[in-house]
């Protein structure tokens, strides 16, 4: 390829951007929504403190959702119509499940004791309604809108595991920010969501090239497919290493953070894997990111503002995991 | 119904219900700022009960603006995606304008405000004294900046300048023609205000409630000195911006004003209509009370000046009667906001303070006028955004060309579940307060007990176990 200027870059700098935003916000909602789903099988004072581990942290996870769809707005506003056209019903059920999660998650600690059973509830289920919603965005979005039988069945197939792999990372980032009982229950459920996610995973791996050409195209030809394999690979053993991690001791004791980490990993081969799939696509099979970008003088402006808050945005964020570091106590404001 | 009905309706559900906490939390930001300030300033008097009245202020009006900004950041993502699912067209077409104002609008406030409000929420005690208070700086000037970008783009959609069209599409020639567009300052300022006043009443309202129910005597008189003075200062000033921002529609989109005062045909010498049941099928007022010459006066200040008539613009003119009344419902508010703020204020320094000394009839007022500042925003922010209509990019591109083809059904059943969670959120967002309000040392109590009964080393037990946490 040759050397392109910078104006044709450009799209591709938002693309990669849009991506890590996405993948940042799967990542980190992805845990407290695995938390949320995993509210009704916990005890009232776990739930207490179950909560009390996202709470400085829900509000700015969602926010990366806000960046993420805001640069597909704003960078590629002819694709943003198009997505989100496609996906009207399940965007407003999503939205209204994170309102609600939202929501519930600050009048639960301020309501009457007789309303909290209420919110925790509905804690869980706007939690669950997301995290469904969003699987089945995935499935629609990956194979592209298609129409026929099996799309659908394939998108349900996405919103039935994603939703899996929250409760997953969830119980993962209780095993590292709890001790004792709580803990020894959030090994549990790491152990129940296991199989599941693993199962969704490889399902959809195998049924992806099925629903798209492009994909089947792009993953299965000489000699690429040979570099590839890595990803699928790495992602086995690392789930395996999750798998054997959550029986062992350490995981109790000094390790009690790998297993979040390691999913953080899993995530992350997946994200790569998709975006070998999907680019130079915005909308798979329709629209490339120089057909959907704004102009380029538009994205200048924007990637001045971008330049100067993004490393600011990494630098507090860090700064506010930090502070907040070590196992959670008990839910208190200032 | 037609799609472009109910795309509006939902669209206008979603931002009426948004508007209401951002409206908060600009203001409170900067109050929480003060009660701050308040205690850190008493702390070390010998009087310790003037310290803990402003601490207690403070921790307690931190939980009210967790709340607000809870609510603001769940309907405000909402935001960002109805953008694209209601009006495509418009992201094509002006995308190159409302995207960078867009962008900075979330990269600058929005990440400012939620990554600083977990450590001002959750960190007090975590973080040092300084850190703190830098925290709560940065958030409420996060919100604020907030405010900023969303109005520049706003006031830009309602008068549009420097831009070019090419083929279609909208393209920059000078940003701060953009951004400071001619009615920015006004719409700018003129929310600004709203926002402050809507919290001073809040403020007067929720500390009348306590004082008529004999709870929170420690904070409760304080806070609503500070909130009876905010509105008595800040009520003057909106009235003169408020004009001035009138006058300046009148410049530049003299269709807006024609509906606002039901003119219907062009005249010299209008009168001031305080009432009227504006008619849009025979185009005239029914069941006038003028008061002759009177708006002439106040938007021309000549008694025989011109007023243009809604006749005057085809159909390209806003629907006059949801102008008419919310425009008279957001006035006919802030004339009783006055009138509330400056005979208070003078009757509660004349009780030297003491709000046992105030007649219960006034308190029971103040009560009433809690959220006084949310109707008054929501009709004005009516009066403008429906008297942009029919077009959304001002005299440039009207709505009916940008509406998404999504299915009517589709839409209808999203905005009916809409409505139902926004409306459930309202009732469940005032009963918290009210119940909040009523049991203050209960609310902080329970911080109390929960730092009580947390080990000192569970908050922020050692580092080794938690490597990856970040």
């Amino acid at each position: 390829m040759n050397w392109m200027s910078f104006d044709t870059a450009l799209p591709i700098i938002f693309m990669a951007l849009m991506g890590i935003s996405m993948l940042v916000y799967v990542i980190s909602d992805g845990y407290d929504l695995g938390v949320g789903m995993l509210m009704h099988r916990a005890t009232e004072a776990e739930k207490d403190v179950m909560v009390a581990s996202i709470g400085p942290f829900w509000d700015a996870n969602e926010t990366w959702l806000v960046l993420g769809v805001g640069i597909l707005l704003i960078a590629f506003p002819r694709a943003h119509g198009v997505v989100l056209g496609e996906l009207y019903l399940p965007v407003a059920f999503m939205l209204i499940g994170l309102m609600l999660r939202g929501v519930a998650f600050d009048f639960r600690v301020k309501a009457k004791d007789t309303h909290k059973k209420t919110w925790d509830r509905l804690f869980f289920a706007g939690s669950t309604l997301a995290a469904v919603s969003q699987g089945w965005m995935l499935g629609r979005y990956v194979s592209g809108f298609g129409t026929g039988w099996n799309y659908p069945l394939f998108a349900a197939a996405i919103a039935a595991a994603l939703p899996m792999a929250y409760v997953l990372m969830g119980a993962a980032w209780l095993i590292m920010k709890t001790e004792g009982e709580l803990q020894e229950r959030a090994i549990h459920w790491a152990r129940i969501a296991w199989l599941p996610m693993v199962g969704g995973m490889v399902l959809i791996s195998m049924a992806t090239p099925w629903v798209s050409q492009i994909v089947r195209e792009r993953w299965f030809a000489l000699p690429e497919i040979i570099a590839l394999m890595a990803i699928p690979l790495m992602t086995g053993i690392l789930l395996l290493a999750v798998r054997g991690l959550l029986n062992s001791a350490a995981v109790r004791g000094p390790l009690c953070w790998l297993p979040f980490v390691l999913l953080i990993a899993v995530f992350v081969f997946g994200f790569l894997g998709l975006a070998y799939s999907i680019y130079p696509f915005v909308v798979i099979g329709q629209m490339t990111i120089w057909q959907a970008a704004s102009s380029p003088a538009a994205l200048k402006v924007i990637l001045i503002g971008v330049c100067i808050s993004v490393p600011a945005i990494a630098g507090y964020t860090i700064f506010s995991y930090r502070v907040f570091r070590g196992k959670t106590g008990e839910l208190k404001y200032a | 119904m037609d799609a472009l009905i109910l795309a509006r309706m939902q669209f206008a559900a979603n931002i009426t219900f948004h508007i209401l906490f951002p409206t908060i939390s600009i203001g409170l930001g900067w109050l929480l700022l003060f009660f701050r300030v308040r205690w850190l300033r008493t702390r070390h008097e010998p009087d310790k009960a003037i310290a803990q009245g402003w601490l207690d202020a403070y921790r307690f009006w931190t939980k009210v603006f967790a709340l607000s900004f809870a609510l603001g950041v769940v309907s405000g993502i909402t935001m960002s995606f109805q953008f694209g699912t209601n009006w495509p067209g418009f992201m094509e077409q002006a995308g190159n304008i409302a995207g960078p104002l867009l962008g900075y609008e979330v990269l600058t406030a929005f990440f400012l405000e939620a990554g600083f409000l977990g450590v001002m929420l959750f960190g007090h005690g975590k973080v040092s004294e300084r850190v703190h208070f830098m925290s709560t700086c940065f958030v409420a000037f996060g919100t604020t900046l907030s405010a900023f970008w969303i109005l520049a783009l706003n006031s830009w959609m309602q008068t549009p300048a420097g831009h070019e069209i090419e083929g279609g599409v909208y393209h920059v020639k000078s940003w701060v023609e953009v951004i400071f567009n001619p009615s920015f300052p006004y719409r700018f300022t003129h929310m600004l205000l709203a926002s402050g006043l809507t919290c001073a009443f809040l403020l007067v309202g929720l500390s009348a409630w306590q004082v008529l129910r004999g709870v929170g005597q420690r904070s409760a008189p304080r806070v609503m000195r500070v909130g009876l003075t905010v509105a008595a200062v800040l009520i003057p000033v909106q009235i003169f911006v408020g004009d001035a921002h009138g006058l300046n529609t009148l410049e530049h989109q003299p269709a807006k004003i024609a509906a606002m005062e039901g003119v219907w045909q062009t005249e010299r010498g209008a009168p001031l209509l305080l009432f009227a049941v504006p008619d849009a099928a025979e185009r005239k007022n029914h069941f006038e009370i003028p008061i002759p010459k009177l708006a002439s006066l106040i938007l021309t200040h000549d008694l025989d000046g011109e007023i243009k008539g809604l006749n005057a613009f085809g159909d390209a003119h806003p629907p006059a009667l949801p102008l008419f009344f919310a425009f008279r419902i957001m006035v006919g508010m802030g004339l009783l906001m006055l009138a509330t703020s400056w005979l208070g204020w003078w009757l509660y320094r004349r009780a030297k303070w003491q709000p046992a000394a105030l007649p219960r009839r006034l308190l029971w007022v103040f009560a009433a006028m809690t959220f006084s500042g949310w109707v008054a925003t929501v009709a004005g922010w009516y009066v403008t955004e429906i008297g942009r209509q029919p077009f959304i990019v001002y005299g440039l591109l009207r709505t009916a060309d940008v509406v998404s083809k999504v299915p009517s059904s589709m839409i209808g059943l999203s905005l009916a579940l809409y409505i139902v969670l926004y409306l459930a959120l309202i009732v469940a967002y005032v009963t918290v307060l009210k119940y909040m309000a009523e049991k203050p040392e209960e609310v902080l109590a329970q911080d109390a007990r929960d730092q009580a009964a947390t080990p000192a080393g569970a908050t922020t037990s050692p580092a080794i176990s938690t490597g990856g946490a970040a």
